[in-house]
């Protein structure tokens, strides 16, 4: 789809022989010492801020350090230790609830919308503009306060429900519903990747379609058939940052539960976690562990929707 | 066939409409809310105002440590130097992996491109420390000067897009003039970038203006803390909160974000669309 490609596919098209990749990196060397400065903030920020601190969570992982005293080389205590936390555990399983509800539906979502408003429809831009700003504000602490509210006890949502003689619970007091709150939240935002559907949906050929129609298929076998195969590619791209961001979520899960990740563990993020073991009670080489572990997993995620995209994912190059 | 399109069409824009309405009631009955008497605001759905309390805002504005212009105001600072610091680094980066041919070229692209998807907690740690060695804690220099050194990998490969896009002979023909780099870069390129360089801004902008869990670690005074951070201390865990003030400033904390939403749109929707396809 045109020359403009995702991070993704520049990605994969990295992946060279060896010998080519030598004898280029010989051959093209004429604007060493220009891009040597150009790149001079790059590189000092890539090897400071980036490429240092991971090592060096990796190593704090093996330590005990209060910030106070130098680290403690402790062997594989922190492991050990993780092995046997519950809360750790029920972080887990909260953020991995929420990562495998959320991205999916939001994506589905946001997929079903920009299908509806296909192309040349009237007030296109107008229901573009409406539906995608929520995933601007989405982000905010002042959206998550909102959300406290709306889904409070006496908030909007049972407010709406009293109409109809319904009284409803608290339902970011209870732990059955509070993860939930933070589910459609997240679906609320589905805006940005309904843009960079409609934005792919528009580069499919409408002789496709057409030739359908006369061949007699439905608009249900025309989305099958010619808009998920040539769609996929971006529904991937979509899939796989989807995910890497919604295992970083924070904001809302500490702002909805003040910091508790409750009631109950149920919004404990994993991310909530280790915010506590590292700035709540300066744990920072159990926090460093379990930074990696978060790293092990979106990496494995990530590795795991490559390996699956195989099946599903169509390229036409 | 006709009136069954006809029927179909009005379906469509119903369901739209309801949609869209749905998706911004809250936002709405936020507005509402804030501007009403405090004992009114719970147990209320509706978005119609019999009175109109604005002493919610005058009430939230005064309610913490320091007014909360001061926190608006620190948001501000953060932000555009945040702004500043993007547009520099991850501009001069670009231009490299764009245009110029040098040696790991490919290995730097694709490191710079793998950071665009390292979760942050690794790194925070580590950061922390070095930012504390530094006395840089409770100061706006852990959120500012890290984007003077191009850590925001998303805008260096959306700069790195649009510039593939300009013909190169733009560049061949200024080098045959004896321009350098250096002038090509500043006197041709730049220009040439303003979209993909409002785009940037505008992203910067609202990404930083919502940014909680850095501002929430590396500012930890009440003087030097951010809206994002201020608005989360009237959310009293024990007491009773100013659940109309709570509102007001919450509005106010929106209001940017909305406005860069209304003026720049252009810019952010065609930003997501260029980098998302596939």
């Amino acid at each position: 789809m045109g020359a403009r490609m995702s991070a993704l596919s520049e990605l994969r098209a990295l992946k060279p022989t060896k010998a080519g990749k030598r004898a280029r990196d010989k051959s093209d060397t004429r604007d060493n010492k220009a891009a040597a400065v150009f790149l001079a903030p790059w590189i000092v920020g890539f090897v400071a801020i980036t490429l240092g601190p991971i090592v060096a969570s990796f190593c704090l992982s093996f330590t005990n350090y209060n910030l106070l005293q130098n680290p403690q080389f402790t062997g594989l205590t922190n492991i050990g230790r993780m092995l046997q936390d519950s809360d750790l555990g029920s972080s887990l399983v909260v953020t991995l609830t929420y990562v495998v509800i959320s991205v999916p539906l939001q994506l589905a979502v946001a997929l079903a919308i920009a299908v509806l408003l296909d192309r040349g429809m009237r007030g296109l831009s107008f229901y573009r503009s409406v539906l995608y700003l929520p995933s601007l504000l989405g982000g905010s602490v002042a959206i998550a306060v909102l959300w406290r509210l709306v889904f409070g006890g006496s908030g909007l949502l049972n407010a709406f429900l009293a109409m109809f003689g319904i009284h409803g619970p608290s339902w970011i007091g209870s732990p059955n519903t509070a993860l939930g709150t933070l589910i459609v939240l997240h679906v609320w935002t589905f805006g940005a990747p309904m843009v960079i559907f409609l934005a792919g949906l528009r580069q499919i050929p409408p002789e496709f379609y057409e030739a359908a129609s006369t061949d007699g298929a439905s608009k249900w076998r025309q989305f099958r058939s010619i808009t998920l195969p040539l769609l996929s590619p971006i529904v991937f791209f979509n899939l796989v940052l989807g995910i890497i961001g919604a295992f970083q979520s924070f904001t809302q899960a500490y702002v909805i539960s003040n910091g508790s990740g409750g009631p109950t563990n149920s919004t404990l993020f994993i991310t909530l976690y280790l915010y506590q073991k590292a700035f709540g009670s300066l744990q920072m080489g159990y926090a460093s562990a379990i930074a990696w572990l978060l790293l092990l997993i979106v990496a494995a995620a990530t590795a795991i929707n490559f390996w699956a995209s195989k099946y599903w994912v169509f390229y036409d190059d | 066939m006709l009136r069954r399109q006809r029927i179909s069409s009005i379906g469509k824009h119903t369901l739209l409409i309801v949609l869209s309405l749905i998706m911004l009631y809250p936002v709405l009955w936020m507005v509402a809310s804030s501007l009403r008497p405090d004992g009114y605001i719970f147990n209320n759905p509706s978005l119609v105002l019999d009175t109109f309390a604005y002493k919610n805002y005058t009430n939230g504005w005064g309610a913490l440590q320091q007014p909360f212009g001061t926190y608006l105001l620190n948001s501000a600072i953060v932000v555009v130097g945040a702004i500043l610091g993007n547009l520099i680094s991850c501009s001069l980066a670009a231009y490299a992996f764009a245009r110029l041919r040098f040696r790991f070229k490919r290995l730097a692209f694709g490191a710079m491109l793998v950071t665009m998807m390292l979760p942050i907690q690794v790194l925070i740690i580590p950061q922390y420390v070095i930012y504390a060695q530094l006395g840089w804690i409770n100061t706006f220099l852990p959120l500012i000067v890290p984007k003077f050194l191009a850590t925001d990998g998303f805008f260096i490969f959306l700069m790195v897009q649009f510039i593939r896009g300009i013909p190169r002979e733009l560049d061949e023909a200024a080098r045959i003039d004896g321009a350098g780099h250096a002038r090509i870069f500043l006197q041709m390129m730049l220009p040439l970038m303003k979209p993909a360089l409002a785009t940037a801004a505008i992203f910067t902008f609202i990404w930083t203006w919502n940014d909680f869990f850095s501002q929430l670690i590396f500012v930890t005074e009440p003087d030097k803390y951010t809206s994002s951070v201020a608005l989360r201390q009237f959310i009293d865990p024990t007491g009773q909160s100013d659940f109309g003030g709570l509102f007001a400033m919450s509005v106010v904390t929106l209001v940017p974000v909305f406005l860069a939403f209304l003026f720049g749109q252009r810019f952010l929707l065609r930003g997501i669309a260029t980098s998302g396809g596939k």
